[in-house]
């Protein structure tokens, strides 16, 4: 069994605003192992961008305020930790890797030197041309052709894909034991995004670094994560492995995700699934099951009591009603699970 | 067979200076029928957007012919052609925030065509008509007062569309229409546009990124590369049997929700090669085109 780098207990993160106080996260727990990728899905105001940021301590103070849970990393509670000793684990211990390749490079540096800057600022003992062979060899590492020219080169000179590929290597410059990749290859195209995906694979293959993923892409959270965590409005409502995800749903929630996707191999013409309305105000949290306005499976306690997590198996949890023993049977709807069905059996079709 | 709505005939659209061009399409030509979906999908940069622009007379365009219904759409034409033509021809855009004018309600926005063309003078009638696209859309009379700012994207998404329908057009040009959108609220507007086309006989040019959301939206499939239609047929012989190397690169590249195939998912690259020889368009399948060489499309098809 690999080691557990990361915990995150009941974390709660709130901003004020003048309209009130927003309940971004609402009690988030999980934890991720080392050389493993857990995926955050949910859509946006879920509080997945929130819980990331918060782990690198980025939320800005005020109007963000941590209002309970801890962040163990490597044992250690991050949540109280100074700027200053923040500034030791961003980089060398978790790197980020933004959204945005266009907005996240700085347009006025040269490329080569946006990578030493980190490797010089994480190790006093480097010298600037050890640092630029380093830099040269991260270049070359993130698949880029001919370092050496392009280590001058400034980011404008770079294709989107390519300027994404720069920014994983600033975030691989110090080594870092923890990934945090937020939306990476939402601004990209598919043939792109394909490579970058790849690309993430294999670094972490060679490094045995942890990753969590963001996105509210499916079909990238079946191809890159171990485990997967769907959230709601600021919690996660199911959570486990990502067959447990995809071919077991238990939370309505995900059943109206996987069922609002095309269904690219079985060719049904039917309607798409949707989640009716949109995700509720944080201002004002509603009483019970946030997701009860939204689900046709709604029961009365759904609108009285916050469901727990009930457990499935034992990497498999989700926060509904339909788990108690009490509640009645409530089958995966019938396109979902046509679908799952139609996935497994090509599985073993193949696997003969 | 249904009637040939539009014709695009070697349309080509080229920016920048004479003595340096950028072809940003470049010689393409395809039909669209009545009461169908074309997708039209590619990479950015391939051309898509500038297509769909230039068939709504949003640029002039520098070569070749678009007919629709008959005549050509950028022939000289009188005030009281062109806004005929307008009537016919509308676009739902990308980008819900920006398409929206913050300073205008739902029902100026909407009702703005009928100012244009002299519609529905009378107040009653005309509050009837906005009440009656915000609910062909999915919203409610009352979001008639309320300004952009009031809406999630979904719901401006909706009433981009109900501007778009404003003024019974007859085809509709989507230009990504669903990529801002949370994947919830995607298939709401999918959902919607499909029933709205049942309804209204409308027929839709989908232009978009997203090779699963194209394929379930569109009767048939154009995909494009550097300006070029390179291949263009029934959608799920497109997706089936890809026969140009870039389809195929394309298709191989879409992350589907399966983990047990994601794992044993293999990207095949695309290499772009020149040939010396005469591409054309060539019909491998019945409706199936394929733009190649003729060595070329003998290799692909093998």
């Amino acid at each position: 069994m690999s080691k557990k780098l990361l915990e995150v207990n009941d974390l709660k993160i709130n901003f004020k605003t003048y309209a009130g106080i927003v309940q971004a996260v609402r009690g988030v727990s999980f934890e991720l192992y080392e050389g493993e990728t857990l995926a955050i899905v949910g859509e946006s105001g879920s509080g997945k961008s929130v819980t990331s940021n918060s782990i690198m301590k980025l939320i800005p103070q005020p109007p963000g305020i941590y209002a309970g849970g801890e962040i163990l990393f490597d044992g250690r509670d991050l949540v109280p930790l100074s700027e200053k000793e923040m500034a030791k684990v961003r980089g060398n211990d978790i790197a980020m890797i933004f959204q945005d390749p266009m907005t996240a490079l700085n347009p006025t540096m040269r490329v080569g030197r946006q990578i030493t800057e980190v490797i010089l600022k994480h190790n006093k003992n480097v010298s600037n041309a050890e640092a630029k062979e380093r830099a040269i060899k991260l270049l070359d590492l993130v698949g880029i052709p001919m370092p050496e020219k392009r280590f001058r080169q400034f980011p404008h000179e770079f294709s989107g894909g390519m300027r994404q590929r720069v920014v994983i290597a600033i975030a691989l410059a110090a080594d870092p034991k923890l990934l945090i990749a937020d939306e990476p290859t939402t601004a990209l195209d598919v043939t792109i995004q394909a490579q970058i995906l790849e690309l993430m694979k294999d670094i972490q293959k060679k490094s045995n670094t942890s990753i969590i993923f963001i996105t509210h892409d499916l079909g990238v959270v079946a191809n890159v994560a171990d485990r997967v965590a769907v959230m709601y409005a600021g919690q996660i409502v199911e959570y486990g492995t990502v067959n447990d995800i995809f071919y077991n749903p238990r939370h309505p929630y995900t059943w109206g995700l996987l069922g609002s996707m095309p269904d690219l191999k079985n060719n049904v013409k039917e309607e798409l699934r949707t989640i009716p309305g949109s995700p509720p105000d944080l201002i004002h949290p509603p009483k019970g099951d946030a997701f009860a306005a939204r689900n046709e499976y709604a029961m009365a306690i759904d609108y009285e009591q916050e469901p727990p997590m009930f457990k499935i198996s034992d990497t498999h949890y989700a926060k509904t009603w339909l788990l108690h023993p009490d509640a009645p049977e409530v089958p995966i709807p019938d396109q979902v699970q046509q679908r799952i069905d139609g996935y497994l059996k090509e599985a073993e079709e193949n696997g003969k | 067979m249904a009637n040939k709505l539009l014709e695009v005939k070697n349309l080509k659209q080229h920016f920048g200076t004479s003595s340096n061009p950028i072809k940003a399409v470049d010689g393409i030509t395809f039909d669209v029928y009545e009461g169908e979906t074309l997708g039209l999908v590619g990479e950015s940069g391939c051309g898509k957007s500038t297509t769909g622009r230039s068939i709504i007379r949003l640029y002039d365009i520098t070569d070749g012919q678009i007919l629709f219904k008959g005549k050509d759409i950028h022939a000289g034409k009188s005030r009281q052609e062109l806004k005929e033509f307008n009537r016919e021809m509308q676009m739902i855009f990308q980008d819900p925030y920006a398409s929206l004018n913050p300073r205008m309600t739902a029902g100026e926005i909407i009702s703005e065509g009928f100012d244009i063309h002299g519609l529905y003078k009378n107040k009653k009638e005309r509050q009837e008509h906005i009440g009656n696209l915000l609910e062909a859309v999915g919203l409610n009379r009352e979001h008639a007062n309320r300004y952009a700012h009031e809406f999630s994207g979904g719901q401006r998404q909706r009433i981009g569309i109900a501007r778009a329908l404003s003024l019974d057009p007859s085809f509709i040009i989507a230009d990504e229409p669903i990529s801002a959108l949370d994947v919830s609220i995607q298939a709401q507007v999918v959902n919607l546009l499909k029933k709205l086309q049942k309804e209204r006989n409308l027929t839709y040019l989908f232009i978009a990124h997203d090779l699963s959301m194209v394929k379930y939206i569109s009767d048939r499939i154009a995909v494009m590369y550097r300006g070029r239609i390179v291949e263009l047929g029934e959608a799920n012989e497109i997706y089936n049997n890809p026969i140009h190397p870039y389809t195929k690169s394309l298709l191989s590249a879409v992350p589907l929700p399966d983990p047990l195939t994601e794992r044993k998912r293999t990207r095949i690259p695309y290499n772009h090669e020149e040939t010396t020889e005469e591409i054309k368009v060539h019909e491998v399948l019945p409706n199936h085109f394929v733009y190649g060489s003729d060595s070329q499309i003998k290799k692909w098809t093998k």
